[in-house]
């Protein structure tokens, strides 16, 4: 399940310094690759700028070169209805298996769907997509960001 | 000779004994330590051939990694039997430097002791407030058995407990400080932050300040925050600890060069510059039995003047040091070595970041900070596994530098762009405005 829903997720680890954020996107812009989603994790000094973009890849290779420390990571995306009870009722069904989530940030998609992403430990990756489909949720496959 | 004479003896009667004393201390090393006979005898030179103090020139350099190399008493001229008392660096990195003492050698270094208190006429009637630190650090002990041996009362009190130390000082009515320069700022500020009267409640009229650099604004901060006169205190515990030049009434720091002949060579040739010129200050023992030293190499940059002084001493005196020739940095009064922190940086993740070392002022205490390159090696793209390394990091530097550093995690390249690619090292104090 984890080749089909897998959803390539990039970090990038900047200083609290007065515009970096502006570099990264800069970079990102110019090489024409379009963010589809976005999370920003920060502490006293440092944070981490997360990403789902239209070509992981070329995303990297680009911060890379632009001298940014980039990770790729493993994260997915459930599908579900825009509506109060929502974000519970995934959450509640990987917290009945055990399954700790690490972050997680969300979008909203048209009229009435919204898209979670969670990031969960590596080693519980193939469990907590068995528990969302167990669940009958949907789970979003990786060519809804890449095709775009 | 009484000591008291000995800082107004004429050139030439010193020059007399010192080429006397070099005869023998060439003789000594020659036949007592193997490491200086096969020196000596792989260039070819019979310590009969030393017979003028121009003649030392010839003569081989000792540095630091000698005495490491030859860890612990290698290099020692005498048994243990005879040695009375050891002294230590802390050595954190690879072997420590060991420094022993006979009796003789504990009596030379406080009659150095004396000398320099009695550039402030130190003697019965003065308590002695002594915040160096005691233990393997000569800085201690050496002022202690000096100030004893003038006849002042000693208050012990070592490093730390800032708020105690400034009691003692008040009840028991301390007339002499002996400290690190920053120590003796820190204090005072505590002190107003306590609500003392610096001039009204303490009964202080000079200090004795030393083992770290001290710049001249500094210098002048601690005079006038106690309304003390200030007395420079110079050392390195290699040829015997505080008690190798002190300054007198007149700032002027004079070597007690019966006992420590001085040179100033050219840091890279190693040819001896001519009076007055700035280059590495090089001492060799000329009394010292326990481990009497050749030629030993201080790194530090400064410069010698032999005419008489103000203050009717006829010793040499040596400019203020100017700066270190190698890469080690005194912060805080604590030795630190840029690859004592690679070492830490090594073992923490087992690789080599990129790192620079940044040494600054705040408010008047140094501080020390590691700028840690993240790069993909160390990242993982988690935000807690970060803020542990940079947790490990302080930890174990604060146990390898005994010292509290500060790790700052910064973008690759950062380094390269801000300070330029090979530099290791930034030293933001005063100390390197100087140098500029």
């Amino acid at each position: 399940m984890r080749a089909k829903y897998a959803v390539k997720q990039l970090s990038i680890f900047l200083e609290n310094r007065k515009g970096r954020l502006k570099e990264v996107t800069k970079v990102l812009a110019e090489a024409e690759v379009n963010i589809r989603a976005l999370a920003l994790a920060e502490s006293a000094e440092f944070g981490i700028l997360r990403l789902v973009v239209d070509n992981p890849e070329k995303a990297r290779s680009v911060l890379s070169a632009a001298g940014f420390t980039v990770k790729e990571q493993d994260v997915f995306a459930v599908a579900v209805p825009d509506q109060p009870g929502g974000f519970y009722q995934v959450v509640r069904i990987l917290a009945e298996d055990d399954i700790n989530i690490d972050y997680t940030y969300a979008f909203v998609r048209g009229k009435d769907q919204a898209i979670l992403i969670f990031k969960v430990p590596d080693e519980l990756f193939e469990k907590a997509l068995e528990a969302i489909v167990k669940g009958g949720l949907h789970l979003v496959e990786p060519i809804f960001f890449y095709g775009h | 000779m009484d000591w008291r004479k000995k800082d107004y003896l004429t050139r030439e009667d010193m020059e007399a004994l010192q080429q006397k004393r070099l005869q023998e201390v060439v003789q000594r090393v020659y036949h007592l330590v193997p490491f200086y006979k096969e020196k000596f005898d792989a260039l070819g030179i019979k310590p009969e051939k030393i017979k003028s103090l121009e003649d030392l020139k010839h003569l081989p350099f000792t540095v630091k990694q000698d005495l490491r190399d030859h860890y612990p008493f290698g290099l020692f001229a005498v048994p243990l039997s005879q040695i009375v008392r050891i002294h230590s660096s802390s050595g954190t990195t690879g072997k420590p430097t060991v420094v022993g003492y006979t009796e003789h050698d504990l009596q030379v270094w406080t009659e150095v002791m004396c000398r320099s208190f009695a550039m402030a006429e130190v003697g019965p009637g003065d308590v002695v407030h002594n915040a160096y630190g005691y233990g393997l650090f000569t800085g201690g002990l050496g002022f202690h058995y000096g100030a004893e041996a003038v006849g002042a009362a000693v208050v012990p009190s070592s490093v730390g407990f800032t708020k105690r130390q400034l009691m003692l000082m008040k009840d028991f009515e301390a007339t002499i400080l002996c400290c690190t320069p920053s120590y003796a700022l820190h204090l005072a500020e505590v002190a107003k932050e306590e609500g003392f009267d610096l001039q009204k409640d303490f009964r202080l009229r000079a200090g004795f300040f030393g083992a770290e650099p001290a710049s001249e604004g500094l210098r002048k901060a601690v005079a006038e925050a106690w309304g003390i006169q200030y007395f420079e205190a110079y050392g390195l515990s290699e040829i015997i600890g505080p008690g190798v030049a002190a300054s007198c009434p007149e700032g002027e720091l004079h070597i007690f060069e019966d006992h420590f002949f001085p040179e100033i060579i050219h840091p890279e040739t190693g040819e001896v510059l001519p009076e007055g010129e700035e280059g590495e200050l090089v001492f060799t023992t000329l009394t010292k039995q326990g481990l009497p030293i050749i030629r030993y190499r201080t790194r530090d940059i400064a410069s010698l003047y032999r005419a008489p002084c103000k203050c009717g001493r006829t010793i040499v005196r040596m400019g203020q040091v100017r700066g270190r020739s190698d890469d080690m940095l005194i912060v805080s009064g604590v030795n630190v070595f840029p690859s004592q922190v690679e070492h830490v940086l090594t073992q923490v993740e087992g690789l080599t970041p990129n790192y620079v070392i940044v040494v600054d002022k705040r408010g008047v205490l140094d501080v020390l900070e590691v700028w840690v390159e993240v790069d993909e090696r160390v990242f993982t793209g988690d935000i807690g596994a970060l803020e542990n390394l940079k947790r490990k990091l302080e930890e174990e530097l604060a146990n390898a530098l005994f010292l509290r550093a500060r790790v700052k995690l910064v973008e690759p390249k950062t380094l390269e762009r801000s300070m330029g690619k090979a530099k290791r090292v930034v030293d933001r104090r005063e100390l390197e405005k100087n140098l500029k």
